[in-house]
């Protein structure tokens, strides 16, 4: 992975402590969720598909540190991340992906459907490449509202070869709406590698095409991924039009829990692990920095598995919905109002 | 009572719509340089400025993008230039519009308006021609309406726009320039409601959009041979307006669904199995489906007349429920 020499006014390095501190929370939140969750997945705790964000951690919190709960995200199949640093709280998330009736969705999503709308948190996508528009026609609301609303839109290497890539970047870039596309480049679109898949050498290279900017950051390391999208997110609030921004990352395991992985070497994957972990190598700046300290570090781990294991026992000692509860919440009316919709 | 074109009832609704409230928009291809193919548009951008804007040739953006909007605090109105061009954004409509309430819980509205002029018009052919309900028929989650007349125009267009979920609304293209009576009052016309056109007692007609007036034609030439038709005109058709059919044809015993659309796997095929799974001891006779033929709609004016349903295909079908003969 290379990274294109992008260069952003470096506002990180001005961020008092705790805000750091903030970042590296966050992402140990996600990682401790994510590592919950597998586990709970093999011992069938948690039915249907997962879809891991390990490894990925730095970019949803290295973005989100930079909207409030009124701006808009659209995300992907890969969403818990998002969800958990778009202020979403992990004990409804796992009681989504429980099944449960106190879940986000009340059940009716599971992990790729995970949303949390009253953060901003516009929903996971199980159609890859689904979010673009949504996120296009949210940052329509605002600009017609007038309000300094931003919607950003999380997209892997695999959506940027969708045809809503296309339109979506093409229709914002005209109206210059305040949106920002976020790339996830974690090198693989399923078992399919990017060397493979994408035409361009870069996702971002693909912006020229539209007439906006687009910029390619280490998405591993937290604060390049802070400074790139707090510099182009403030550029969309003043209405300066959209962006692109890939942030290089590496899926750390497989495209789903019980991947056999075949498409790559245990080798490559461990390479990653043990070189380009983004919370290793913020924990070390951190601590290179003087914030952070071991006990300091030790105690962010106890806290977030902490909150973990409360969200696992509130999504256990949920109740499952009614199974008429199906019913309901197809429309904004009820059943019973208007019955011919549903029987 | 003032009389006023099909074109122009939808433009009152809108324009009504968008001074009562400030986030509603409308946005497609071609409507404000060109006023809409059929001038539906003509005036709104003077008035309301960039909430009304055209838009690339980009259909899944235009679909995608009312779904973002509606569920951020506007409500938009998509228009689609035609109702062929919704399989272009069929993923916007079938999985992301259609579900997104539903997935998440009821976490949001969702009141959007697609407005997708349909059916067949001056040799358009294949692709320019199409009646694309039963596409949607099959997806929980959308609302459709078609309305027949000016006056239902308007009064559903009104509905649609204010209803917090998302309505399909086909507008047959050959009802644009039709003059027809309309309310100088604000008014609403229900969603979910169908509507007697004419009331009989011999045969019950369910049928919608332009096939309203072709099966009113030919109702009131029946009524010379006296047979005495029933019409319905269903408006909405989904959910269709079951308390009302099953009634009629409680009355009547004999019933017939017309539309425009492909007969196979359509609205008709619906309507009858409801029919027969709800009233069926009241039948005396098979319930008829009238519609086009399995075949997309060719160019030629002899292959489209002899493939899109007629009058004398509904009289037919009127004739054999009544045991007559054809």
């Amino acid at each position: 992975m290379e990274s294109t020499q992008a260069v952003f006014p470096e506002r990180y390095i001005a961020l008092p402590s705790e805000r750091k501190m903030e970042l590296l929370r966050t992402m140990i939140r996600i990682r401790t969720f994510e590592t919950k969750v597998e586990e709970l997945f093999l011992n069938k705790k948690i039915p249907g598909f997962v879809h891991l964000y390990i490894g990925e951690e730095a970019i949803a919190t290295g973005v989100m540190a930079n909207l409030g709960k009124e701006d808009w995200i659209t995300s992907t199949h890969r969403g818990h991340g998002h969800a958990i640093a778009k202020g979403a709280q992990t004990a409804r998330m796992m009681a989504e992906l429980f099944g449960r009736k106190t879940g986000y969705c009340k059940g009716k999503g599971g992990s790729m459907h995970i949303a949390d709308f009253s953060v901003g948190m516009l929903g996971a996508n199980g159609v890859v490449g689904g979010g673009f528009n949504i996120a296009v026609g949210a940052a329509l609301s605002a600009q017609i509202r007038r309000t300094n609303q931003v919607a950003v839109c999380f997209f892997g290497d695999g959506a940027s070869n969708r045809g809503t890539f296309h339109e979506a970047l093409n229709l914002a870039a005209i109206w210059k709406l305040p949106v920002l596309f976020v790339n996830e480049n974690n090198q693989y679109a399923s078992t399919t590698p990017v060397s493979y898949g994408l035409s361009a050498q870069h996702v971002a290279d693909r912006a020229k095409g539209y007439g906006i900017e687009g910029y390619t950051v280490d998405g591993n390391d937290v604060r390049q991924v802070y400074d790139a999208a707090s510099y182009l997110i403030g550029r969309a609030r003043e209405g300066k039009g959209p962006a692109l921004l890939e942030c290089l990352t590496y899926r750390v395991k497989g495209h789903y829990v019980g991947d056999p992985e075949k498409y790559r070497t245990r080798e490559e994957v461990q390479k990653m692990v043990n070189e380009r972990d983004p919370i290793k190598l913020f924990s070390k700046v951190l601590m290179e920095e003087g914030t952070l300290n071991d006990a300091g570090l030790a105690k962010l781990y106890a806290e977030a598995e902490e909150e973990i294991l409360a969200a696992v026992a509130f999504a256990e000692s949920s109740p499952y919905p009614e199974p008429e509860e199906a019913l309901e919440d197809l429309f904004s009316f009820s059943p019973k109002e208007f019955p011919e919709v549903i029987a | 009572m003032r009389t006023i074109t099909f074109s122009e009832a939808t433009l009152e609704a809108m324009r009504e719509e968008m001074r009562r409230d400030p986030t509603v928009f409308v946005y497609g291809e071609d409507i404000v340089r060109q006023g809409g193919i059929f001038g539906q548009f003509k005036g709104l951008p003077e008035e309301f400025g960039d909430r009304i804007r055209d838009v690339p040739i980009s259909e899944t953006a235009i679909v995608g993008a009312a779904l973002g909007a509606a569920l951020t605090g506007t409500r938009p109105v998509a228009d689609m230039h035609f109702a062929d061009f919704i399989g272009v954004a069929f993923d916007e409509l079938a999985n992301q519009i259609a579900k997104n309430r539903y997935m998440f819980g009821g976490q949001a509205n969702i009141p959007l308006v697609i407005r997708a002029p349909d059916g067949i018009i001056n040799q358009a052919a294949a692709q320019h021609s199409q009646s694309v309900e039963g596409w949607l028929q099959n997806i929980p989650g959308l609302i459709i309406v078609a309305p027949s007349s000016p006056a239902t125009a308007k009064g559903l267009l009104k509905s649609a726009i204010r209803l917090n979920d998302p309505v399909i609304y086909f507008e047959h293209k050959v009802l644009y320039p039709q003059k027809g009576p309309v309310p100088e009052e604000e008014y609403l016309t229900p969603i979910g409601k169908a509507e007697i056109r004419r009331p009989g007692r011999d045969v019950t007609i369910v049928t919608y959009s332009l096939m309203v007036q072709k099966c009113e034609e030919v109702a009131t030439e029946l009524a010379s041979e006296g047979i005495d038709v029933e019409i319905i005109d269903l408006l909405t058709l989904k959910p269709f307006d079951r308390a009302t059919v099953l009634e009629s044809v409680k009355k009547t015993h004999r019933c017939v669904v017309a539309h425009e659309a492909v007969v196979t796997g359509g609205l008709g095929a619906e309507i009858a199995a409801t029919i027969q799974e709800q009233a069926f001891w009241w039948l005396d006779a098979p319930v008829l489906r009238v519609g086009a033929k399995n075949v997309p709609i060719p160019f030629s004016p002899v292959l489209e007349k002899f493939v899109a349903p007629q009058k004398d295909d509904v009289r037919r079908a009127v004739y054999r429920v009544l045991h007559r003969e054809v």
